[in-house]
């Protein structure tokens, strides 16, 4: 049999949307959301603002002042979306790119930079935030987050975890280990997939030749794959996964459809390997533009808070701006730091050996 | 006093922990109802349960990923790697997430996690089974690397492994599971800090250094020595990483002779950072250069030729001899 044939021979994939591109909201029988115009406002001015502070770390990088970006452009309602759905008590693993679901977890943007510009590995208390550090092997975090589910379910909490990779993590052996654990641990886990159809140069058929949230099944949980560039939709069918896991239901694949409207990073080039007619089609999904879309028809939003809105965006990137500039390097003998936390003798005599290397420049 | 095997030392430890704090729990490939392919673990999950005592699936690197989730929960996990041949499954776990999330951090996170591999040969075991992969992880920053030798220490130390804030490979010598010796449950007094060597014999003419299952074969190659008028100090490192570096040094500026002995292959294993680190610190009490009995620079051979293959007591004394030759 073909490829072709195989795929033919499946159904076709179902995708959940409750707000189209054209911002007209529509029903599903399974899921549903009943916002408030403010709540609504609120998670626009969320996918604005991170955008915003997105453009500015790209900025930032291209004027040398961070080492590399990984822009979440077009993501913005996959993060936005599932980063809402979590209460406090939830615990969310990112990648490297979950700028949008940091900013949910009310980590500060500038600590998102520090990775970047090379000041340290990772700025923030995973613990203040339930919101685990950026984690750059791919899917290796999945891992951690089943092991921190289970831990969930040894203290009897009602809590969840919610994890993120992309499609190329699918491939990865990790991820499916977490998939087998999840499941025979009935793990209270949700794990959000945002396929953005793109890791680095290898489209989406280099890694699968099934939907990826069709995978779920044959690991014994529900997979559902969901429009990506919908905040609505991604928010309900997010927030009713981790009502399932908080409830003993086990764990659920979330499949974001969804964009990788930029690079994969500052250092690559799309042009290399896809056509700009692709993103083209795509930008007509905008995931901001149809939530626009939705205010202005219902008007729920006026031009003064779309005026507001854009100056609040502006502010805080030349916020970001300054302090991304204004953080202090590392100072050299800060490496050996943290390495233990208890005594070690190797880094104690080579800590020394350094400083007293380094006064001997300053005699 | 208690005359315990290695294994039932290390049990018994295991279960102190587990008394001591309900944090700790032990998970790995059949170490539920079986107790381990060692019996390590036998009796853990009938007196603590299922949830504090996981058989796992057959999956390496998610006993550790999993391990460091729980780990970032709270919890005190202690892995077992079935045997060390099957470690390097788990391997990017270790290296790139158990060892260096701490230090990403800048401290936030603690991964107070313990993982035990059955190591070495000497079992006539298939292939897989039989090696000795510590230079792996002594290389690795953010990781403690241990190794007992017998059974009161592999009472203690896996108590303080599992105490231990920082992550920590510890290695089981298999073939001396089955050894036997008192151990003292009674009291801590007598512990060695884990981080330490400890002299296991003394003497006067030159140093045996050693760790895990090659103590035994160095403290026998020692009492053949004496027969010989050769009056041998043997030195069980216990840790690799940090290296007990004041002990060592110490032993070898009195004797200015020193053999390294260990299973692995003397190419590029630990021998070498032993022998660097001592022509670096006692040059000029040194009498030869420093030699290392080891394994070949070969995969680990099929059992009916492992006797070759591993150091034994002749060609720990021929090293010996050698380095009277100088």
């Amino acid at each position: 049999m073909t490829a072709e044939a195989s795929r033919g021979a499946e159904a076709p994939p179902e995708l959940v949307q409750l707000l189209t591109p054209e911002g007209e909201r529509v029903e599903h029988p399974d899921y549903d959301i009943d916002l408030t115009p403010e709540e609504v406002r609120s998670l626009y001015r969320d996918l604005v603002l991170v955008r915003s502070i997105d453009l500015e770390a790209v900025a930032l990088q291209r004027q040398g002042e961070l080492g590399i970006w990984a822009s979440l452009l077009g993501q913005e309602a996959a993060q936005i979306g599932s980063g809402r759905a979590l209460t406090d008590a939830d615990m969310a693993f990112p990648t490297y790119r979950e700028h949008g679901v940091a900013w949910c977890r009310d980590v500060d943007p500038v600590k998102l930079l520090g990775l970047f510009r090379g000041v340290n590995h990772g700025g923030w208390d995973p613990k203040e935030h339930n919101f685990h550090l950026y984690t750059i092997v791919i899917g290796s975090q999945t891992l951690h987050a089943v092991g921190y589910a289970m831990g969930i379910q040894r203290d009897d909490a009602a809590a969840a975890t919610l994890v993120y990779f992309g499609d190329g993590a699918t491939s990865q052996g990790d991820v499916n280990e977490s998939f087998i654990w999840a499941s025979v641990f009935n793990a209270p886990i949700v794990f959000f997939c945002q396929n953005n159809q793109w890791a680095i140069s290898e489209p989406l058929e280099k890694q699968t030749r099934i939907p990826l949230y069709r995978r779920a099944s044959g690991f014994g949980f529900p997979g559902v794959r969901v429009d990506g560039n919908d905040v609505f939709a991604c928010l309900a069918v997010t927030r009713k996964a981790l009502e399932a896991a908080r409830t003993g239901q086990g764990p659920t694949l979330i499949e974001a459809f969804t964009y990788r409207m930029g690079a994969h990073t500052t250092t690559d080039d799309p042009t290399r390997y896809r056509v700009a007619s692709e993103l083209e089609a795509w930008k007509l999904k905008d995931p901001i533009e149809r939530v626009k879309a939705y205010l202005f028809k219902n008007e729920l939003a006026d031009q003064a808070f779309f005026d507001a809105l854009d100056a609040e965006a502006d502010q805080l990137g030349a916020d970001l701006r300054r302090r991304c500039l204004a953080m202090p390097d590392p100072q050299p003998l800060d490496i050996f730091d943290h390495v233990y936390r208890e005594p070690h003798s190797l880094i104690d005599e080579e800590r020394a050996q350094f400083a007293a290397y380094l006064e001997g420049f300053e005699k | 006093m208690t005359v315990l095997s290695l294994s039932k030392a290390l049990n018994e430890g295991m279960r102190k922990a587990m008394e001591d704090d309900p944090k700790v729990l032990v998970m790995g490939e059949d170490v539920g109802k079986l107790g381990g392919v060692f019996r390590v673990t036998d009796g853990l999950q009938k007196d603590f349960g299922e949830d504090r005592v996981i058989d796992t699936p057959l999956a390496e690197s998610g006993i550790i990923g999993t391990a460091i989730g729980l780990a970032l929960r709270g919890y005190r996990p202690v892995c077992e790697i079935q045997f060390d041949g099957f470690v390097f499954p788990a391997a990017d776990q270790i290296i790139t997430q158990l060892a260096k999330m701490p230090m990403r951090s800048l401290g936030a996170i603690k991964l107070p996690v313990v993982v035990r591999i059955p190591c070495g040969g000497g079992i006539g075991a298939v292939e897989h089974h039989s090696e000795s992969p510590e230079a792996y992880f002594t290389h690795t920053a953010g990781l403690r690397v241990v190794a007992c030798s017998n059974p009161a220490d592999a009472y203690s130390m896996i108590q303080q492994a599992i105490r231990c804030d920082d992550p920590v490979v510890f290695f089981e010598p298999k073939r001396r599971y089955w050894e036997k010796a008192d151990v003292d449950t009674s009291s801590t007094d007598w512990w060695t800090p884990f981080d330490r060597a400890r002299v296991v014999r003394p003497g006067a003419d030159a140093t045996l250094l050693a760790y895990g299952p090659m103590v035994k074969t160095c403290l026998q190659a020692a009492a053949a020595a004496e027969e010989d008028g050769r009056d041998l100090e043997v030195v069980d490192l216990r840790s690799l990483n940090p290296l007990d570096q004041p002990l060592v040094m110490e032993s070898v500026r009195r004797t200015g002779r020193v053999v390294v002995v260990h299973e692995a292959p003397v190419n590029s294993g630990f021998g070498a950072e032993l022998a660097a680190r001592i022509t670096e610190q006692c040059f000029y009490h040194l009498e030869a250069p420093v030699l290392r009995v080891g394994g070949f620079s070969t995969p680990y051979p099929p059992s009916k030729l492992e006797e070759h293959y591993l150091p034994d007591l002749d060609r720990v004394l021929d090293a010996v001899d050698r380095a009277f030759g100088y």
